[in-house]
């Protein structure tokens, strides 16, 4: 009897927009935490001079930084959208299966098009 | 505890794939898990072809063609074939549902067939679901009162009775608790959309006197508020029940209890 096995689960279940949306939010979530520090850094750098700011700033405008940076901002429009959603959720709103794959798609949309125009913004200036 | 992979006695292998059926026009492949606790073997993939011209249309429907005229080994509850009874839930397709109101034609090509997920397996597409039904019965699925008893029954208004739509139509599929990932990884301490959903319909019950009590009892970060409002619960239930708004009801009277 102890020996029965466990039925397969993660692996054979088909992805839905509900725990993927929700596993998304909680991986930028974490995420966050490590942009975070890359962000107090760069404060740090600023504080400490001319000469540490230059040679953050040519670290920072590297390619793969620029990766990190981007989808870093891209995890924190997600994170801060789907945090809406579970916001009014608390108060026992937009429960029903239309409202959560509308509000689901809309936090996608959001998400995407308030980081496209934050680098859009940002290579102007 | 979160726990991607299987453990080695619950590894799937490839397993037996049955003859055809002779001169059939509508072939449908179904795989199906096989699990047999007498062979000491892991558990393995059925291969089956049905035809479709000479079989019902909902998935019940070829489990019953598949057990009479293929494998009369093969093994699953079913009772009512109409979802009253909740007894067929199983994964049909990646999502949990009741075989007997999910239609063949809804699915192109191959259909997978597994028993509900994250549960220890009895047999084939049984799960032993003794836990699912102790966290049921924790939460005293009955009216509890402390006044005397009336004359004749406990009387509600229409008003009161309107709470309970949505909730008491329940039958108890486990559908909607092993499509949480939650309930996966923490099945043991945290209750599950269908028992916190049987919870929330006595606690707004206008005839239960215990509310106080039943809301003390549910304030713990495993039984409640392990529910991160994921919501594959209300995605999954075969009757349409949301399980995830009657859990952020009661976290709503928690927060007011305080």
């Amino acid at each position: 009897m102890d020996n029965r096995p466990l039925s397969p689960h993660l692996s054979i279940y088909r992805p839905q927009i509900t725990s993927v949306l929700s596993i998304f939010h909680r991986l930028t979530g974490a995420g966050l935490f490590f942009s975070t520090i890359l962000i107090i850094i760069w404060i740090a750098a600023v504080a400490a001079g001319a000469e540490y700011y230059k040679s953050i700033k040519v670290f920072y405008s590297s390619p793969p930084l620029i990766l990190v940076l981007s989808v870093s901002l891209w995890a924190l429009w997600y994170h801060f959208f789907t945090g809406l959603r579970h916001l009014y959720w608390d108060l026992g709103l937009g429960f029903n299966l239309r409202s959560v794959s509308l509000s689901g798609w809309i936090a996608i949309t959001c998400s995407s098009l308030a980081t496209l125009l934050n680098i859009i913004i940002i290579n102007i200036l | 505890m979160v726990e991607f992979r299987l453990p080695q006695n619950s590894r799937v292998s490839k397993g037996k794939v049955w003859e055809k059926p002779d001169n059939a026009e509508n072939l449908k492949e179904i795989k199906i898990y096989r699990y047999n606790p007498d062979d000491n073997e892991n558990p393995r993939i059925d291969t089956f072809f049905i035809d479709l011209d000479k079989c019902g249309p909902m998935m019940l429907d070829a489990l019953i063609k598949i057990k009479s005229e293929i494998d009369p080994t093969l093994t699953f509850r079913r009772s009512c074939r109409e979802g009253i009874c909740g007894s067929c839930s199983m994964n049909i397709g990646g999502v949990n549902t009741l075989a007997c109101l999910k239609g063949m034609n809804e699915f192109k090509g191959t259909i997978n067939v597994y028993p509900l997920p994250h549960l220890p397996v009895i047999k084939d597409l049984v799960p032993d679901l003794n836990n699912f039904y102790k966290q049921h019965a924790s939460i005293k699925p009955w009216l509890e009162t402390n006044t005397e008893e009336p004359e004749g029954e406990w009387l509600q208004s229409v008003e009161e009775r309107k709470f309970l739509d949505g909730l008491y139509e329940c039958v108890m599929c486990a559908c909607c608790s092993t499509s949480c990932p939650s309930y996966w990884w923490n099945g043991d301490k945290y209750l599950g959309p269908a028992a916190l959903l049987h919870a929330y319909r006595w606690i707004i019950d206008s005839r239960d006197q215990e509310r106080e009590g039943r809301l003390k009892e549910l304030d713990d970060s495993f039984k409640l508020y392990r529910c991160h409002t994921i919501m594959n619960c209300a995605k999954a239930c075969p009757k349409g029940l949301n399980p995830a708004k009657a859990i952020a009801e009661i976290k709503k009277l928690q927060s007011q209890n305080v």
